[in-house]
């Protein structure tokens, strides 16, 4: 074994990055530990966690560090031999040289070297727990460490775990790896670790074999193993079968990020090539072609994967956590935490770390009532906190539930009074779930008193606008006395997002169609018409004003004329709604967004850049930039709004069209968008390119189907006579069909939508007329309508030849 | 000693000199993309072979006059940065030289900043000097906001 090609720096990265990854996972082991002493397993996963940290250190020559870590295993030791009982205290005081290690990490991390320290007092304390004697807790001097040390964080970003398919059980074929099992897995613990020395020598006790050796080991190795024991930690943790059977390696993220950026090149290029091959007659390409567009959306697809993580990576921190609050607000507490393997793309997963952290921490605090006071309802004494994740479509759903007190409606009603939210006659037509909504209000906040914990002026604002400001939504739903669950909806990745090309001042700009609540047309023939109060525009939208920005202008491009069309595109950011006028909407695109250099960094009104189907480049505008530079005028407040609409729906009854679409559940609509329900012989419809239309009143009316494809349609045609439904919305100067399968009914009923994660098009589930239905979001198809409508006036011409041809 | 090659270019009649290892391609920027509210350095944003890359103007960079109406079309030099792909823009390449680094003098003193933080160093020709550039200074946000 030789030490070349390690550079010590080398060796102390990488030793950081283990050690963080080791350290996150004691802190969770150790409070499972707490709640069950006698698990022997958590035990021995622990140990050999802290003996890693120590043997390693000692070899690179971090004597505090190791002197630290030396101390808590020798207690850990006692424990394991069941010399010693475990009690609160003592995990207290585990902790402690846990948050000792991170600090003196952090220091090594940016200085790289160990920061100056004495840490006897700690050392000493170890010591006399180790030995059987009393210990006050209190003069321990808990160290304050960063919510997220330093040191992980740079683990995080640097490295990705990538799981490989093939399982295997840990075969001890390192030297190192064995000599390290062998010294852990043996009935008897060999002298120094029953024996606290008195006279601490730790560099001298250390066993050489196992640490000596791991660093040395090739690299794949190396990491391989660690990733291992880590994984076997948790494994055993979870189900007591102990040793992991996952095989992993480690990859840098620049080598995925690197991949992920030549499939998206990749996929960008099929989709010119498909477009080519869409307008020419010779087909000897389209079965090869198709068969390399199935594989470059598989290859995508598994890139993506690469790059998703397990959503348990961002709880990890928090049974710890949840174990210190339970402490310092002396409640019992319990998380609970189902479908840690949820994964999701590690930037999104890094920008839900917090809001999470956030809310769990409000759950534990403002949820759960005092221990007492559950004793005295019947309530079982542990409350309990609960974290769950699954998939569904595109997205990744989170709820975070506890078995508390549940929202306090009659002081949430006060408080929006208080505040003047809503008129007091607005609250009392609203129901519980309406009001319960208006926690998200920005400023909202009913902790009676600010404690320690939260209630820190972050409220639920906050976590709502860092939600959607990654495509998600947040919805909440609390019974008093029973509890509240939160959930929480995202995105599974960024990379790829839907959105809207528009045109303005001559350039062509794309807005992500999250963003974007609605599509107003406007101009010199349209119903609603841009007016003017001093310089400000603004747009009168279902009798409120609502403030408008014009793109072009804003990025000093020619402002659009009085003769062109205009569009204002409704959008909303956190509790901003405003108008963006563009003078075009040319198309809906699915782009891969592409970050802009970093000469580009300081035009902070894009966020970044993309290549289109044709092979332009441009801008992807954020929404949220454009808002902070259009000034003042944003203080409008768009709450007011959209909880009126909540009222319309949840409240009355409402008329809706059920239908069938696409297979799967039955599908509703509100029946007032919709302007008239046609029945056309499906001959009568034009599929070119991909697109379907219909003439319709003298105009070309662009068709959707809810799939998206127009295989269906196609088949259909080929039927003699066959009648196709249609469902027709019309909007300013455009109409557009929706293909469906069959009408089925119209009813009336309430209407109470689930948020739930779904397709676009679909705003979530609700019982109509006793079934359960998809609704549908007219707006997203009201959208691609518009678009396509759109475009077809850009190629009015071409569209004309091909029908007379 | 250490002799490297050197891609020679001109930028409004002045010849320049680039570390010939820092440049990946050279090609005529085209389809650009312009970014508004962008400093004035920055020509846009172009698609080369699906990669985004950012073309910076190196006339308005050192703070020459504009290009003539007339002039041939302007071609671009490839260079990496901080991991970013960036387009030089510049009016013609010239030929590989091969020179000796520790034959260069530093940039004499009476430069205007706007130079003096972009030179490697001056290298005597026979005809003319050539002027070595560090393409990490040239592209470098802060120092662009510098200057």
């Amino acid at each position: 074994m030789r030490l070349t090609g390690y550079a010590v720096d080398d060796l102390i990265a990488e030793f950081l990055t283990e050690t963080a990854e080791s350290l996150e996972v004691v802190d969770s082991e150790l409070v499972k530990f707490e709640a069950n002493p006698n698990e022997r397993k958590t035990l021995d996963n622990i140990f050999r966690l802290v003996h890693t940290v120590k043997g390693t250190c000692g070899f690179l020559g971090l004597g505090r560090l190791e002197a630290v870590a030396h101390a808590g295993e020798t207690l850990l030791g006692r424990f394991r031999d069941g010399k010693l009982e475990v009690n609160a205290d003592a995990v207290t005081l585990v902790l402690h040289s846990i948050d000792r290690i991170k600090m003196i990490l952090a220091g090594l991390e940016t200085t790289g070297l160990e920061p100056d320290g004495d840490d006897h007092d700690l050392i000493s304390q170890l010591e006399a727990m180790a030995e059987g004697r009393e210990v006050a807790i209190d003069t321990v001097q808990a160290v304050s460490v960063p919510d997220r040390p330093i040191a992980s964080d740079v683990a995080e970003a640097a490295l990705v775990e990538v799981k490989a398919e093939v399982a295997r059980t840990l075969r001890p074929g390192e030297v190192s790896e064995e000599e390290l099992e062998a010294a852990f897995l043996a009935a008897e613990a060999p002298d120094w670790m029953s024996e606290p020395d008195p006279t601490p020598a730790p560099v001298i006790e250390a066993p050489k074999p196992a640490p000596v050796a791991a660093p040395i080991v090739e690299t794949v190795a190396t990491d391989l193993s660690t990733s291992l024991s880590a994984l076997s930690a948790i494994a055993g943790g979870e189900d007591g079968t102990g040793i992991a059977t996952t095989q992993s390696i480690r990859v840098s993220v620049d080598v995925l990020e690197g991949l992920m950026t030549l499939v998206s090149e990749m996929v960008l290029t099929r989709n010119q090539l498909l477009q080519i091959s869409r307008n020419r007659e010779d087909s000897a390409f389209a079965t090869p072609l198709q068969r390399l567009s199935t594989l470059t959306g598989e290859l995508q697809d598994s890139v993506m994967k690469t790059r998703m993580q397990p959503i348990g990576a961002a709880w990890k921190k928090l049974p710890r956590l949840v174990r210190d609050l339970s402490h310092e607000l002396g409640k019992k507490i319990d998380l609970v935490m189902e479908g840690e393997g949820t994964e999701l793309d590690r930037q999104v997963l890094e920008l839900i770390r917090d809001p999470l952290t956030h809310m769990v921490r409000n759950s534990a605090d403002h949820g759960l009532e005092p221990t007492q006071e559950r004793i005295d309802l019947g309530k079982p004494a542990n409350g309990t906190v609960k974290l769950s994740a699954f998939h569904e479509g595109g997205y990744i759903v989170i709820r975070i539930s506890d078995n508390g007190r549940g929202l306090n409606t009659a002081r949430i009603r006060e408080k929006i009074v208080e505040k003047a939210l809503a008129t007091r006659a607005e609250i009392d037509g609203m129901n519980d779930q309406q009001v319960h909504r208006f926690i998200f209000a920005p400023g909202f906040s009913t902790a009676a008193k600010v404690t320690n914990l939260s209630g820190r002026g972050v409220g639920m604002d906050v976590v709502r606008t860092n939600i959607e400001q990654i495509g998600g939504q947040i919805d909440l739903n609390s019974v008093q006395g029973q509890g509240t669950t939160f959930t929480i909806k995202i995105p599974l990745t960024l990379a790829i997002v839907s959105a809207l090309i528009v045109g303005a001042g001559g350039q062509k700009f794309a807005v992500p169609q999250t963003a974007v609540m609605e599509l107003v047309r406007t101009g010199a023939n349209a119903e609603h018409k841009i007016e003017k109060i001093e310089q400000s525009l603004v747009l009168r939208l279902r009798n409120k004003l609502l403030p408008l920005v014009q793109l072009g202008p804003t990025l000093q491009l020619e402002a659009a004329t009085q003769e062109d069309p205009t569009f204002v595109m409704v959008i909303q950011v956190g509790e901003r709604r405003y108008g963006l006028v563009v003078n075009d909407v040319l198309d809906t695109e699915e782009i891969v967004v592409k970050p802009l250099a970093s000469i580009l960094r300081d035009v902070d009104v894009f966020s970044g850049a993309t290549i289109l189907g044709d092979g332009s480049v441009v801008l992807i505008l954020d929404p949220n930039a454009m808002s902070e530079r259009a000034g003042n005028m944003l203080e409008e407040k768009a709450a007011e709004e959209s909880e009126e609409t909540h009222v319309d729906a949840q409240g009355q009854r409402v008329a809706m069209l059920l239908f069938k679409a696409g297979g799967g559940t039955p599908k509703a609509v509100e029946l007032e968008h919709i302007t008239r329900l046609e029945h056309i012989e499906s001959s009568q419809i034009e599929i070119m390119e991909g697109r379907a239309a219909l003439q319709y009143r003298g105009k070309l009316m662009p068709i959707l189907t809810v799939s998206g494809h127009y295989h269906d349609l196609l088949a259909a045609r080929e039927q003699e006579g066959h009648i196709q439904p249609l469902l027709v919305f019309t909007g300013e100067g455009y109409a557009m069909g929706l293909a469906v399968d069959e009408i089925v009914d119209v009813v009336e009923d309430r209407l109470s939508i689930e948020l739930s994660a779904d397709r676009p098009g679909v705003r979530g589930t609700a019982v109509v007329a006793g079934r359960a239905c998809e609704i549908l979001d007219v707006d997203h198809y009201q959208l691609r309508g518009l678009a396509e409508h759109a475009r077809r006036q850009h190629h009015g011409h071409a569209v004309v030849e091909t029908e007379a041809a | 000693m250490s002799i490297r090659d050197y891609v020679t270019l001109r930028v409004g009649g002045q010849l320049f000199g680039v570390d010939a290892a820092r440049v990946h391609d050279v090609f005529h920027p085209r389809g650009l993309t312009p970014v508004p509210l962008s400093r004035p350095e920055i020509a846009g944003v172009l698609n080369l072979r699906g990669r985004i890359v950012t073309a910076v103007c190196a006339r308005r960079r050192l703070g020459l006059a504009p290009r003539e109406a007339d002039a041939p079309e302007p071609l671009a030099i490839g260079l990496e940065v901080h991991g970013d792909s960036y387009g030089l823009v510049i009016d013609s390449v010239d030929e590989v030289l091969k020179l000796d680094d520790e034959k260069f003098h530093s940039p004499p003193g009476n430069l205007p900043p706007r130079w003096a933080e972009v030179i490697v160093g001056v290298c005597q020709l026979e005809k003319e000097l050539l002027i070595v550039l560090d393409p990490h200074t040239l592209l470098d946000a802060a120092h662009l906001k510098a200057a």
